[in-house]
Formats: structure tokens, C-alpha cells, sequence
């Protein structure tokens, strides 16, 4: 096994798979094993985590009441047309 | 064309529980504003800035969500339930979305057929952070100087200050169209890969190639924005 480790640069490719839970067990293991002693790979593990955190912040605010206005009268012209 | 229940008496015993979405495609068809009132609340927000993967003027996009309510009311007779509601209705979404932008000349569609195969010399993180191949000790390790840094010790105030969200926005607006649209559903609305997939019309490793390239590219925008304040 400790013959076949992996590399840092091969780790960062890695990481979306690790992350999506579709490494094989065997690479799985290994990508642990290299994280478990190297600082810079668990700094990037970390740090993407991080950064899909911070990317779900981007969504925001709640529907405006205008457009909500607009839509209901959608819905109310199609519903008083007979539908479908 | 179905017989419409007059009231909740018509709803089938509970012994053949009707999945949500089929429920709410009955209340829709009977009229029940409520239920197209739930439907804004859960998607509405989400529309708009998935329009705005495709057209760049929020107006334009608010306008092509509209038309795809309109789609989909207009369309109820035809949901079969074979995908989820949502999926359905952000297919229609996409699909105006799309033609929209390739009026205005905005779009070049490639996510349905683009080969993630076409960029693949493009690494997550710069090549000249690692160390060379013929290292003596540490062969395609970090470099001593390219290591990336923990973030811990940065405040929680300044990740999440307006001017980070702007570094993420810009890098993501940045990207690839159809990296762009996979990190925009998977990471900003937090879909899972499978209504991702369905939506966009890709396969999971495809979906997994891209989400992988957008996210090393933000990582890394965000990496030289928050070691730049220190």
C-alpha cells in the first residue's frame, strides 16, 4: 500500500470525488492515509470545504412582492381562461 | 382529461399515498391558489438566478421566468410525474432561458454535448506549486512556499462580508458557461447531482468534471482575495 501513495498533485484532482463520496475504497483509503500526514493537502481539503460553504451564501433574498403580484395574476388569467 | 375532485373527499384513501408533486399538480389544475403561491415560494428566488446563468439582465430573466410559469400552467396536463416536479419546471426554465440568450447572441450551447475531455490539461491548482517529478524527497509534493494555508484563523465576519461574496460571484460569473451552470445548481442553490444532471441534460461524471474545475477555480480566486489581507 505505502508503496502507492499518493502524490499532492494527484490528491488535489481528487478532491471533488473524495468530496462526492465516489472513491473506490482502495483510493479512498489512500487519499486518507496522504491527507492524515500532510499539512498543505488538509489546508486544500479544508479550504474547499470552505469554499462551498461560502458559495451557498450567495443565494438571497426573499420573492418581491411586486413580481409575487405578477405571477398571481398569471395564474389567476390562466385559471379564469379554462385552463388546459 | 381527468375528472377534477370538487373537494378533499376525491383524494385517494392514504393506503396509496400520492407523491407531493402529483398532489400539487391536482391542486394546480383545480384552480387552488395556494398551491401555485407555495410553488413561487420554493422556486421563484431560485428562477431568476438560474435565468441569470443565461441572460445577464435581471429584468430579461425575470421575464423568462414568468413565461415559464405561464409553460407551466399551460403544460400541468402534460406532467406525467416520471421526473420531479422541480426538475420539470427548471427544464422549462433552462430551455427558455437558453433560447433567450441565443437570440441576444449570449449563449453558445455546449453543456449538453461539451466533452469536459476538452480541457482536461487544465490542472485544479497551478502546476508550479508542486514540487518537480525529479525531486529528490518530495516529487510532486507542495512546494515549501506554494503550501496553501489554513483558514481558520480568519474571521467568520470577514468570509462572509459583501466583499468575499463579490470575489465568489466574480469568479463564478467568470466561468465557462457549463462550468458555470453546474457550480451555480450544485453549490449557490444547493441542488443534489442527480436534478442537476436531469436538468442540464448531463451524466454524473461529466457533472463531477466540471463542478470539480469551477470549484478549484473559485477556491482558488478566494485563496488570493483572503491571503492578500494578511
Amino acid at each position: 500500500m505505502a508503496s502507492n501513495e499518493l502524490t499532492c498533485k494527484e490528491l488535489v484532482e481528487l478532491v471533488t470525488d473524495y468530496l462526492e463520496g465516489v472513491l473506490p475504497p482502495a483510493e479512498r483509503r489512500r487519499f486518507e492515509e496522504h491527507l492524515a500526514g500532510c499539512q498543505g493537502c488538509w489546508n486544500y481539503l479544508q479550504q474547499m470545504r470552505a469554499t462551498i460553504r461560502l458559495t451557498g451564501q450567495l443565494t438571497e433574498e426573499a420573492i418581491e412582492p411586486q413580481a409575487r403580484e405578477a405571477l398571481l395574476h398569471v395564474f389567476r388569467a390562466w385559471k379564469n381562461s379554462g385552463k388546459v | 382529461m381527468t375528472t377534477l375532485p370538487l373537494d378533499g373527499g376525491a383524494t385517494p384513501p392514504h393506503s396509496t399515498p400520492l407523491p407531493e408533486d402529483v398532489q400539487l399538480v391536482q391542486r394546480l389544475r383545480d384552480g387552488d391558489e395556494s398551491a401555485f403561491e407555495l410553488l413561487l415560494e420554493r422556486y421563484q428566488t431560485s428562477m431568476v438566478n438560474v435565468a441569470l446563468m443565461y441572460v445577464r439582465e435581471r429584468a430579461v430573466a425575470e421575464d423568462v421566468v414568468q413565461e415559464t410559469w405561464v409553460g407551466v400552467l399551460q403544460g400541468l396536463s402534460r406532467f406525467e410525474g416520471r421526473s420531479s416536479l422541480k426538475t420539470w419546471i427548471f427544464s422549462i426554465l433552462v430551455n427558455r432561458a437558453k433560447t433567450r440568450a441565443q437570440r441576444e447572441g449570449r449563449y453558445v450551447p455546449i453543456s449538453e454535448f461539451g466533452n469536459p475531455d476538452a480541457e482536461s490539461s487544465e490542472p485544479a491548482v497551478s502546476a508550479e506549486r508542486f514540487n518537480p517529478g525529479d525531486h529528490p524527497r518530495w516529487p510532486h509534493h507542495w512546494t515549501s512556499a506554494a503550501m496553501p494555508r489554513s483558514w481558520d484563523e480568519i474571521p467568520e465576519e470577514h468570509l462572509l462580508s459583501q466583499e468575499t461574496r463579490d470575489v465568489i460571484r466574480r469568479a463564478i460569473e467568470s466561468l465557462p458557461p457549463n462550468q458555470r451552470e453546474v457550480i451555480t445548481l450544485r453549490d449557490v442553490q444547493e441542488w443534489a447531482s442527480d436534478e442537476v444532471c436531469n436538468v442540464l441534460g448531463i451524466s454524473e461524471t461529466n457533472q463531477r468534471v466540471l463542478l470539480h474545475r469551477a470549484r478549484a477555480k473559485v477556491r482558488q480566486a478566494l485563496e488570493q482575495y483572503l491571503q492578500r489581507q494578511d
